[in-house]
């Protein structure tokens, strides 16, 4: 299976390719993906010589434009597809059908990938986007079961691509609202899931309060991990109880399920992580690359040392191994 | 690794001024080094940003724009855009990009308040420097600098190693 890898800068590039990625993702420096933050992505230049490097060293790169066009400007989404694909990006990601469209028409021979954000979970949809927009992979989202995986895998014509390590999203991806409704940016439409320009921290005795928009999210006891400002991961009053309404502060995990997920069919593993720093990158590529290269036995040591690189200093294996159905 | 108060209690008495003049020697010659470094800040490279060691009584402020670092001494209500406080290995260890923040912040060794646009602009543009402390500034101590640079190496190695805790200390959710 292939390592698929996350970049937010250069820096960040190199370290997946020198720590053995097969394939890195990346993208522009605007709204076109979905990690739009402040001083990450690349410009052009930055993606040529970065694509330059990986090509040097047998490593694929893949172009996310996985955000949706927004009506009226779709002309930033067309430029974006057009400079990656003279830049020699071996897939794009895309996510808006409207995209995939023009991709497919004006450039047919370029490998299309569906992004996680087109929420193509069942196999009518993935077969509709392999026929219309000739998709050749797709990843899948972050809501099913590996059994429901292997399902899928059996009645689609394209490969799977599934996340393994990461940030985990509450299980509505690319129609999640809740960022929109807190500070009207989302990651779907502007690239952005709970900006930081909306974000405020502030100590409160010894507890660390988080804030987004008019919203607190969490307060963190001292000496307890803490988690991103996002309304996902919110710590809420309801009734008479106090907790985590939607998820805990938490990583999906799911490295100890690789025979799985190979059995069930899937051509490729993706590390979720553009807007963390090198040190994240080459930690946890270098360690899944020394996993998948690992008897099964032997991984679970390798990872563990993964976990305090996490939100909230914890792992879980979310709706791939759902017990709650 | 925290710097011991027997190495720190000193900076109490060294005028201001003096400790001032050598940081922005050594930003002067980081800037110099990595022209690029504060590009990708865009309208945060005015900003004030605040560097606050938890182990050291000082507080360092850099204004990226007018490459400007100002020395003050801590406690001090601090006047600035942004505001980050860390032991001072872990703020060096980030200005070179050999640790996470976001792995920092939810450990609660790294906090951060204030305009977090302007840190998070900040913290990319130092992670995507390249910027090497050991190289950099070792040419500062002139004829010393193979020394210079030995001890730096050192220093550094010994921070990072002792910041690599054993993993079981963190926990599964499921």
């Amino acid at each position: 299976m292939e390592l698929i890898c996350p970049a937010g800068t250069p820096a960040a590039f190199h370290e997946a390719v020198d720590a053995g990625a097969d394939a890195v993702y990346c993208g522009f420096r605007d709204e076109t993906n979905a990690r739009n933050f402040p001083g990450l992505n690349f410009s052009r230049e930055e993606l040529r010589e970065a694509i330059a490097y990986a090509k040097r060293k047998g490593t694929q790169t893949f172009v996310a434009l996985n955000t949706f066009m927004r009506a009226g400007a779709e002309e930033i989404w067309y430029k974006g597809a057009a400079d990656a694909v003279a830049l020699g990006a071996d897939a794009l990601i895309l996510a808006d059908f409207g995209l995939m469209a023009h991709v497919a028409e004006k450039y047919p021979e370029q490998r299309l990938h569906v992004s996680v954000q087109a929420s193509a979970s069942n196999p009518d949809a993935i077969n509709f986007l392999v026929d219309a927009f000739n998709a050749q992979r797709v990843v899948l989202p972050r809501t099913l079961t590996i059994a429901d995986i292997a399902r899928i895998g059996k009645n689609i014509r394209c490969e799977m691509e599934v996340f393994v390590f990461g940030g985990l999203c509450v299980m509505a991806e690319g129609r999640c609202s809740l960022s929109s409704y807190a500070t009207g940016k989302s990651p779907n439409m502007n690239g952005v899931c709970s900006p930081a320009s909306h974000v405020r921290y502030r100590k409160d005795g010894g507890e660390l309060v988080s804030e987004l928009g008019e919203f607190t999210i969490n307060r963190f006891p001292a000496g307890e991990a803490a988690g991103y400002p996002t309304l996902c991961k919110g710590r809420f009053d309801i009734a008479d109880s106090n907790g985590y309404a939607f998820e805990d502060p938490v990583s999906l995990d799911v490295m100890g399920e690789l025979e799985a997920l190979k059995a069930a069919g899937v051509k490729a593993l993706k590390i979720e992580g553009r807007q963390r720093g090198k040190a994240y990158v080459a930690e946890v590529v270098s360690t899944m690359k020394a996993a998948l290269n690992s008897p099964p036995d032997r991984r679970a040591p390798l990872l563990a040392r993964l976990r305090t690189m996490s939100e909230g200093q914890k792992t879980t294996s979310g709706a791939y191994e759902k017990r709650w159905r | 690794m925290l710097i011991p108060p027997i190495l720190s209690a000193p900076l109490h008495m060294i005028p201001i001024p003096l400790i001032e003049r050598i940081c922005r020697l050594m930003f002067g010659r980081i800037a110099k080094a990595h022209p690029g470094l504060f590009e990708r800040l865009d309208e945060h490279r005015q900003k004030r940003f605040a560097f606050l060691p938890t182990d050291l009584p000082l507080a360092f402020v850099v204004v990226p724009g007018r490459e400007e670092i100002s020395v003050l001494r801590q406690p001090v209500e601090i006047e600035a855009d942004a505001i980050t406080e860390a032991p001072l290995f872990l703020l060096l260890a980030l200005m070179e990009g050999r640790c996470d923040a976001d792995a920092l912040f939810f450990s609660r060794d790294l906090s951060v308040t204030g305009d977090m646009e302007a840190m998070l602009a900040m913290r990319n543009a130092l992670d995507a420097s390249n910027i090497d402390l050991q190289k950099d500034l070792a040419k500062l101590a002139g004829p010393l600098a193979p020394i210079a640079r030995r001890v730096i190496g050192e220093i550094r190695d010994r921070a990072l190693k002792d910041q690599n805790r054993p993993a079981g200390e963190a926990a599964a959710w499921n």
